[in-house]
């Protein structure tokens, strides 16, 4: 689904799976402890997101009469013009801002390391730092915020866009050098030689030809740092304060905090944070999971 | 640049360009990661309230932090969490994994629903699910069934509950992922071979799937059990540590002590607990899968 290569190389830990006929394939008799928990488990993920939606149409006074189950009959746009009112539009351009400019440098730089790290696989130098990124994935951002927090201040970044957007790149970093090396090594190695026997410098071979090849892991890696980024919650609560400066997802905690009790507004709110994701799941669906396998696979 | 040169550069002249290369990431990475990670042992050994100066004060925050009754019950709330979600979720991610993995015609369909809430911000989950369980106006109280509409933020041993299951309705359809895969990966020879030797369905995942999905579940248990560790959002909204502290977690215990009571020494020690704790478990798990460092790719994200 991602690469199609010719000599592609994966490493495969168990047996190469069997390619044959779906027609000649046993026939399996059925699973019904495994449909039955998957059943039960699209009740369990679907009604949750099929109540907010719903609600989110009602009307306050309305809302309390009516069977929570049932879409109103005469739904409302108030609550959404409520939320849309209370600034969405520049919480949502925050979070634009924060995560194009998180995404683009992070998976620029992540790349050209990637590149160096496979390619220069014999210096002992790249090999360490390969190691330092490998060990990155293992740091919680938790643990590292107050000593960021520090950072920030020190360098007068406290309640800007920019504090937001530095910690992000760092730590978006290991894992996508972790998968786009792994991409970048599947790359036959004939290519990079031929580039060389023509006189291209690694500068020129990085974005002509390596890039171009290892094009639908750059997107998966750009989808899921986005993905990250965006729904970030954290880095916004301790390093901004003043409400210009709010994401979406701290937005909605304090709109929550100021309409709590009109639940079809708060409702309305989580919806259209969620809006814009659900979007891009929709046209970046398989490109997401098949990058959640290639980086998470065996 | 586009003049194609007959004779290509000396190898080593090409070569020393490669660190330049990953100098920006690094930089970076180091800046904000790595420094942080050391910084933060740092000011484990100081007072600091968040904005005046910082003072060295040696032990004092340790001292403070090991002897408050707070650190074991944070310590065994935190291990609380992990244990009970990993324990619901592994079950019920495998079943789900071996149920994907097989033919059925709609398990495609449930496939895209099932990883919407991967999608969803932890704080609009949160949320939505404050407004659900509300024992007043949630969906509980709306269907007039006393038993949805009980109190479930509100008491100890319920929060609870509920926070390990908003933790699995988010990432069990991750993990189910992982062990889709997984299925997909064992050869269907080995079905044949137990079915001509009459085993039934059960006795085949038991002594064909499971063994066979070993690293699999190791490496979904890694990330479960590392991950629990880092809940952080999804806690402080549904239930900001309380009632009282039954759901108060490391993480959050960190924060309350720091940007809440303005305490970043006392913080800096969790922090650094945190990181310990964290990075044993990745060795346990490790140790205990017996894989190399070759395969060791996926420790602890």
């Amino acid at each position: 689904m991602t690469t199609t290569l010719p000599g592609q190389r994966r490493p495969q830990k168990s047996a190469p799976r069997e390619r044959r006929p779906v027609s000649s394939r046993p026939r399996r008799r059925r699973n019904w402890f495994g449909g039955l928990a998957g059943w039960l488990w699209l009740v369990v993920v679907a009604v949750p997101l099929y109540w907010s939606f719903i609600t989110s149409f009602k009307e306050q006074s309305n809302y309390y009469a009516s069977n929570p189950l049932v879409p109103s009959g005469d739904p409302t746009l108030d609550n959404y013009r409520l939320v849309i009112e209370s600034d969405f539009l520049s919480y949502f351009l925050n979070s634009v801002v924060v995560t194009v400019g998180a995404v683009v440098p992070a998976v620029v730089v992540s790349f050209m390391a990637a590149y160096a790290i496979v390619r220069g696989w014999r210096m002992r130098f790249l090999r360490a730092v390969n190691g330092l990124f490998l060990m990155g994935l293992a740091i919680p951002l938790q643990a590292t915020v107050i000593p960021i927090y520090l950072i920030i201040i020190k360098m007068h970044l406290y309640d800007n866009l920019l504090a937001l957007i530095l910690p992000s790149i760092a730590f978006a970093i290991p894992l996508s050098v972790l998968v786009l090396a792994n991409f970048i090594r599947d790359v036959p190695k004939e290519l990079f030689d031929s580039m060389r026997v023509d006189g291209a410098t690694e500068w020129t071979t990085l974005w002509r030809l390596a890039a171009p090849l290892t094009r639908p892991a750059i997107v998966t890696v750009s989808i899921f740092n986005a993905l990250t980024i965006w729904n970030g919650f954290l880095l916004p609560l301790i390093l901004t304060q003043s409400p210009e400066r709010r994401t979406l997802p701290l937005a909605l905690w304090t709109f929550q905090g100021q309409y709590g009790v009109n639940v079809p507004a708060v409702l309305a709110a989580v919806v259209l944070t969620t809006l814009p994701v659900l979007i891009l799941y929709v046209f970046g669906r398989r490109q997401l999971l098949s990058g959640l396998t290639a980086g998470f696979s065996r | 640049m586009s003049a194609v040169s007959h004779r290509p550069p000396p190898r080593r002249q090409q070569r020393d360009v490669l660190p330049w290369l990953v100098a920006p990431a690094l930089l970076i990475f180091v800046g904000f990661a790595v420094i942080p990670l050391f910084g933060v042992f740092a000011l484990s050994f100081t007072t600091w309230d968040g904005i005046g100066a910082i003072h060295p004060s040696g032990l004092t925050s340790w001292r403070a932090v090991l002897t408050h009754p707070g650190l074991p019950h944070a310590l065994w709330v935190t291990f609380l969490v992990m244990a009970v979600s990993w324990a619901f979720q592994t079950p019920a991610s495998i079943l789900i994994g071996v149920f994907l993995a097989g033919d059925q015609r709609y398990r495609a369909v449930l496939g895209v629903v099932y990883f919407v809430p991967l999608m969803l911000s932890s704080a609009a989950i949160a949320i939505a699910y404050k407004a659900l369980l509300n024992p007043n106006f949630g969906l509980g109280a709306g269907l007039g069934i006393d038993l949805l509409s009980q109190d479930w933020l509100g008491r100890p041993g319920l929060a609870f509950g509920v926070v390990v299951f908003v933790v699995s309705w988010q990432f069990v359809p991750f993990h189910s992922l992982i062990y889709q895969g997984g299925v997909q990966q064992i050869p269907k020879s080995l079905y044949e071979a137990a079915q001509l030797d009459g085993a039934g369905r059960v006795r085949q995942f038991f002594s064909i799937t499971l063994p066979q999905l070993k690293y699999t579940i190791i490496t979904s248990s890694t990330l479960m059990v590392v991950g629990s560790l880092t809940f952080f959002d999804l806690i402080f909204i549904l239930t900001e540590g309380g009632p009282g502290d039954a759901t108060r977690v490391l993480a959050l215990d960190m924060y309350k002590r720091g940007f809440q009571a303005s305490l970043m020494g006392p913080a800096s020690v969790i922090a650094v607990i945190l990181v310990l704790v964290g990075l044993a478990l990745a060795l346990l798990l490790r140790r205990l899968g017996g894989r190399d460092a070759g395969a060791s790719q996926l420790e602890g994200v």
